[in-house]
């Protein structure tokens, strides 16, 4: 029982590496995220349906399909990947930060998704009054309709972390499974059941983000309603 | 002063109004629903695009479609006060008050935090969060949220419309204390007849998206297109007066209409007061010699002007009483059998109680505080 409690290097490596990948992966989500989110709520455009199909995309595919198109885009022979790398240094295969970019794209419905029905909760209204009050479009949004849509964006962003910590298909196909680097938690599950001696790494390994990904869910939960009550009305 | 002409397209209704306004007092913009009254204010903030049109507001152009300039409404320092207040509820009562007041700092704060928070009543509330007001509270908060905006004009969207009776009576002296008091220009939607009586300084009566007439309360309270808006029983001349004289034991003041005396109700009244009185046509009792031995504090001389049949069975019977017209409206066997014609002396019959008064400061006295 003891050493249930009891990690092994391999496996703290692995949790850090999945914290980390899923947290940079939600940075570089929440802007584009809302910036998504609020084209898709308060502008019409030719191809908008397209758009929204193809920010939804990766909730239906199978992830190595979209590892593999992210190989075909970013990778170090492709056009933008190279361009990365002359020019930023920037490698994303085989790196914890391609890692991330692979779990942003998975989880970006996720946050879209979160922060849309949170934003199409806003009155309009309050919009309207913030303007005629003195403030501008933008200052109307950052004091208005974001404090207003907290509670969405807030529960988008803790499932877009909470799945982030899991990605394994895309993850495993654009940026592969090096250990320290790539080698999230999902994927040293997947490893230690490759190995004869792996099945109580592989328990420990599973117990552990079944435990993450329902404090994620709780967390989220609990925060949407907490600020509801503070806000005392609908978003 | 504001200049505005405008002209809108929405689906099958389209609005082409045109008027002006002069520095203070309350514009009240009267009509049905859907004749175009919000439009025309939303137009006004600027929340609404015109069609073309030109808007300008002292020596400032907010918008003139032909040269491409439309002010947004974060330039244009018109407050608004909607219908359904629209407090921010991530702010408490001073975050909402403070909100256009930081806004607007670079401007001469004219209306400044602690004037408007007393004037307002609002000093308990400021700590309170936005949804534990009552609907009265809110939309006192809503005005102080715009006035502290330091606007140079207010519009109020029916701001009495998604109130009870008892707040809305409550709301009603706030409202005429700004009008009296900030001395700032104020347009009005209204489709309530009796706020008109309360605050408006001038009328702009709107039908199907066009401005019917445009005057002072007592010319469009004898406007015949009003009638199909208000209906028959809110019907009647409305006339301004002085208080001349209180008689403390009567409990009756004495006001001053053309070369007759009205006796209203002593109320709150002073000497010397303005005083705006409906006189309902319903309400009227006309006789054809001088009555005796009624309980009825007004009797008042005139001559008709004239008849016009209303409706199967009624008159409307037009009244000089010198220096004001009245309009009675009576039964057509009732004309006939007394026999009315125009030049007949007559005998109008009004019961004090039927009367009510609402304090008016005289277009002079608002003028005078600008200067």
């Amino acid at each position: 029982m003891p050493n249930w409690l009891s990690l092994t290097a391999t496996e703290i490596q692995a949790l850090q590496l999945s914290v980390s990948i899923a947290l940079r992966s939600v940075v570089f989500n929440l802007p584009i995220g809302i910036g998504i989110a609020w084209l898709l709520t308060r502008r019409r455009f030719p191809g908008r349906l397209f758009f929204d199909a193809i920010v939804h995309l990766p909730l239906v595919l199978p992830p190595v399909v979209i590892g593999y198109v992210l190989l075909m885009l970013l990778g170090i022979r492709s056009p933008i990947g190279a361009w990365l790398f002359d020019h930023f240094n920037i490698r994303l295969v085989f790196t914890s930060t391609g890692a991330a970019v692979a779990t942003a794209v998975m989880s970006l419905p996720l946050m879209v998704r979160s922060i849309r029905i949170a934003l199409e909760g806003v009155d309009r209204g309050l919009e309207q009054a913030a303007r005629t009050l003195g403030a501008s479009a933008m200052n109307c949004f950052c004091t208005v309709t974001l404090p207003l849509m907290l509670p969405g964006v807030l529960a988008g962003i803790v499932t877009a972390f909470s799945a982030g910590l899991g990605e394994f298909g895309a993850v495993i196909t654009f940026v592969g499974n090096v250990p320290g680097e790539t080698q999230t938690l999902p994927l040293a599950l997947y490893s230690a059941l490759q190995s004869p001696s792996g099945s109580s790494t592989a328990a420990h390994l599973a117990t552990l983000s079944c435990l993450l990904g329902l404090t994620g869910l709780v967390l989220a939960e609990v925060l949407a309603r907490s600020l509801r009550r503070h806000f005392g009305h609908t978003v | 002063m504001l200049t505005v002409e405008l002209t809108k397209q929405q689906g099958d209704f389209s609005l082409s109004v045109q008027f002006k306004m002069t520095d203070s007092g309350v514009m009240a913009l009267f009509g049905r629903s859907g004749c175009g009254k919000s439009t025309i204010v939303n137009l006004l903030a600027g929340l609404v695009s015109a069609d073309s049109g030109y808007i300008k507001l002292d020596d400032n152009v907010l918008l003139d479609t032909t040269r491409r300039i439309n002010q947004p409404p974060e330039h244009r320092r018109i407050g608004y006060v909607f219908q359904d207040a629209r407090l921010f509820p991530h702010y408490n009562v001073e975050g909402n008050l403070r909100y256009g007041l930081q806004r607007n700092k670079q401007h001469s704060v004219r209306f400044q935090f602690d004037t408007v928070v007393q004037l307002l009543g609002l000093t308990p509330l400021l700590l309170r969060h936005t949804q534990h007001l009552s609907g009265g509270e809110k939309q006192r908060v809503a005005l102080g949220r715009a006035l502290l905006s330091q606007p140079r004009l207010l519009l109020l969207d029916e701001p009495l419309a998604s109130l009870d009776g008892v707040h809305r009576e409550e709301l009603l002296p706030y409202l005429a204390e700004i009008r009296d008091e900030l001395n700032i220009p104020m347009i009005y939607v209204s489709h309530q007849f009796d706020e008109l009586l309360h605050l408006a300084t001038e009328v702009l009566l709107l039908q199907h998206g066009q401005v019917i007439t445009q005057g002072d309360l007592p010319a469009i309270s004898r406007r015949p297109e009003l009638r199909s808006l208000i209906g028959n029983d809110a019907l009647g001349v409305v006339i301004e007066g002085q208080v001349q004289t209180i008689d403390h034991p009567s409990g009756l003041a004495q006001l001053a209409i053309g070369d007759a005396i009205l006796n209203v109700n002593i109320g709150t009244l002073q000497t010397g007061q303005r005083l705006r009185v409906q006189l309902l046509a319903r309400d009227l009792i006309l006789a054809t010699s001088m009555p005796h031995g009624l309980s009825v504090r007004n009797i008042i001389r005139g001559s008709i002007v004239s008849l016009t049949p209303d409706e199967p069975y009624a008159v409307l019977v037009n009244i000089d009483i010198g220096g004001a017209t009245l309009v009675a409206r009576i039964t057509t066997v009732a004309a006939s059998e007394l026999h009315l014609r125009s030049g007949l002396p007559i005998w109008v019959l009004v019961k004090t109680v039927t009367l009510r008064g609402h304090v008016y400061p005289s277009i002079n006295r608002l003028q005078q505080q600008l200067t």
